[in-house]
């Protein structure tokens, strides 16, 4: 488990460096095998969006279909305007910073216990992954109804259990959805992506190099600071790749919300995908709501440009 | 033993100690679903919660009752043959990106890898109204091409890495040795990259299992798949606590059992290969 380290024989630098380049049907027999991939490709994914940026150039409510009409830039003077999208970008950057800075952080602490050869360290490893491969959408009920239920949810029982340790027995009547909303929404997601982050990590520890560590101890640096000034640096990079992939995925959040606060109490809990959502399929502003998916995709495309420089970075490393 | 070697060892049982609880913290919650799937309604309602309970096998039957098996035939349908239109077409276009690149292979990889970073709820509207224009609402055949898309770039990474691995040297042996391309395809490509097409499948199969946002917006009697029947069995009144674990339990254990198998292939999958 490394960084991809690639055989000697991929590594020619470019193929196109060297091989003279390819005759013009040669060229076609190579692109062949390419284009039902890539026509595919664009056909589902790309076609939306130019009818997204259509159809948010119009006043456009299912509820009203005599009113529809070219509408111009006012979908987006709303999309700006509005403060329950306002509300909604706040949300969902605040969501996915949570959910992702903490889930590096107890992923690190569980990669570095699991980063030891010690008894059952096959079965803690399996158990641990376990949150990350249950169905997002069960997980999210499991932890509505199972654990943040006021009167019979687990930790509700659990706290009343240790209560009654110290002989109180009037129970807890805490709803913990309604009372820490974004926490109960953000514990759930940290709960489901920490596996993930762990997975990225401890690849990054195990690709250590051994020879570096023991030429530290060899020259006196303790456990802690072989961890500082070796091992941390070391999984920068790791930590910078969970951190992007899992803002890709965590961004997108929608079965969380959906089921554990329903965007609420207010717009409390509501994040960008959800708040779209509501505009489709209860608001029926189709302008609108594409609107919104044209700004959403305008922020992400910033993002993700960002994302790719670093993945390709960690590309390039890997064809040297 | 020295003091020394003893301290470590006594360190060396802490952090075991620690592993291992954090293991069973992080796994409760699974265990406590599975758990309460086997209770009656009125002990997964207790407080404070049992652990145990006389096992009953009541909830899997009144899941059963309540028809969860359409449900998981569509889901069924739409993960399994949407993974295989995923390996059909990535196959090949992972060949054409690795052993005989085309002009600008670096271009196309990084296209297919900015398709996925885009947010499924902003392609959501165009998607419902063309599948509403060509009559295919509440069709598991809508899924399966959107599953496909879904899934298709990361096939293409994850295939194209575990092409990048298979030694150039034994391909040109073969060609020297006459064999034409079938026959390198089939008899010297395809047994080295074998459990990387495997792992990907089961990548493929995860995400187009668990996916929601598209089973719900896009179906309904017909076609909904397992999170869709998730989420109409919450009810508002009387208790549903156990037959909720019992359905969720149900419908996580295929991905439960493939994740589990393939663990030593899955952060390859999830970083698109940059992570061996």
């Amino acid at each position: 488990m490394t960084i991809a380290p690639s055989p000697p024989v991929a590594a020619k630098p470019s193929p196109r460096g060297r091989e003279p380049e390819p005759r013009r049907s040669e060229r076609w027999t190579r692109r062949f095998p390419l284009l039902p991939a890539l026509v595919f490709t664009i056909v589902v994914t790309q076609l939306p969006f130019v009818v997204t940026l259509v159809i948010s150039t119009f006043g456009w409510n299912v509820l009203h279909p005599d009113d529809t009409a070219f509408a111009g830039l006012s979908n987006y003077v709303t999309v700006f305007t509005d403060g329950r999208l306002r509300a909604a970008v706040l949300n969902t950057v605040l969501l996915t910073a949570s959910v992702v800075v903490v889930s590096i952080l107890l992923g690190t602490v569980l990669a570095l216990l699991l980063d030891r050869r010690f008894t059952g360290r096959a079965i803690v490893r399996t158990l641990l992954i376990a949150p990350f491969l249950i169905m997002p959408m069960a997980s999210a009920l499991l932890w509505k109804h199972v654990i943040y239920n006021p009167t019979y949810g687990l930790i509700s029982g659990t706290v009343d259990m240790i209560r009654r340790l110290w002989g109180d027995t009037a129970p807890t009547r805490v709803d913990w959805v309604t009372d820490y909303p974004m926490t109960a929404v953000v514990a759930s997601l940290v709960w489901q992506w920490t596996p993930f982050m762990m997975l990225i990590i401890l690849a990054g520890l195990q690709s250590q190099s051994d020879e570096v560590i023991e030429a530290a101890h060899v020259d006196g640096a303790g456990p802690w600071q072989v961890f500082r000034s070796i091992t941390l640096p070391h999984l920068r990079r790791y930590m910078e790749l969970g951190a992007l992939l899992g803002s890709i995925y965590v961004v997108q959040t929608f079965d969380a919300v959906f089921t554990i606060t329903q965007g609420g109490p207010g717009t409390a809990t509501t994040n960008l995908p959800y708040e779209i959502y509501l505009t489709m399929f209860r608001k029926y502003e189709y302008g609108e709501a594409a609107a919104a998916g044209v700004v959403v995709v305008i922020a992400t495309i910033v993002v993700a440009t960002f994302t790719l420089r670093v993945v390709s970075s960690l590309f390039r490393e890997e064809m040297r | 033993m020295t003091a020394e070697v003893r301290r470590g060892r006594r360190w060396g049982a802490l952090w075991t100690l620690c592993a291992w609880a954090a293991a069973v913290f992080f796994f409760f919650p699974v265990l406590w679903m599975v758990l309460t799937s086997f209770k009656t309604e009125a002990a997964a309602a207790s407080n404070p919660p049992e652990l145990f309970a006389t096992p009953t096998l009541a909830q899997y039957e009144l899941v059963q009752e309540r028809g969860i098996i359409p449900f998981l035939i569509n889901s069924g349908t739409a993960s399994i043959v949407s993974t295989l239109a995923v390996l059909a077409l990535a196959l090949p276009a992972a060949y054409a990106l690795a052993i005989r690149p085309v002009p600008k292979w670096r271009d196309v990889l990084f296209f297919f890898l900015s398709t996925k970073m885009l947010p499924a709820i902003a392609a959501l509207l165009p998607i419902y109204l063309v599948v509403q224009w060509l009559g295919m609402l509440d069709n598991v055949w809508t899924l399966v091409v959107l599953y496909t898309a879904m899934n298709l770039p990361l096939a293409v990474w994850m295939l194209r890495s575990f092409l990048q691995e298979v030694p150039r040297a034994i391909i040109e042996a073969a060609q020297v040795d006459g064999a034409r391309l079938p026959t390198v395809l089939v008899r010297v490509i395809g047994p080295v990259i074998m459990p990387g097409v495997a792992a990907t499948a089961l990548i493929c199969f995860i995400f187009a299992w668990n996916e929601f946002l598209f089973a719900v917006n896009l179906t309904a009697t017909r076609a909904a798949t397992a999170p869709v029947f998730l989420v109409g069995f919450v009810t508002s009144e009387g208790l549903f606590l156990a037959r909720l674990c019992a359905a969720a339990t149900l419908v996580s254990l295929p991905v439960l059992v493939a994740g589990w198998l393939a663990q030593d292939k899955l952060v390859r999958g999830l970083t698109l290969g940059a992570v061996k």
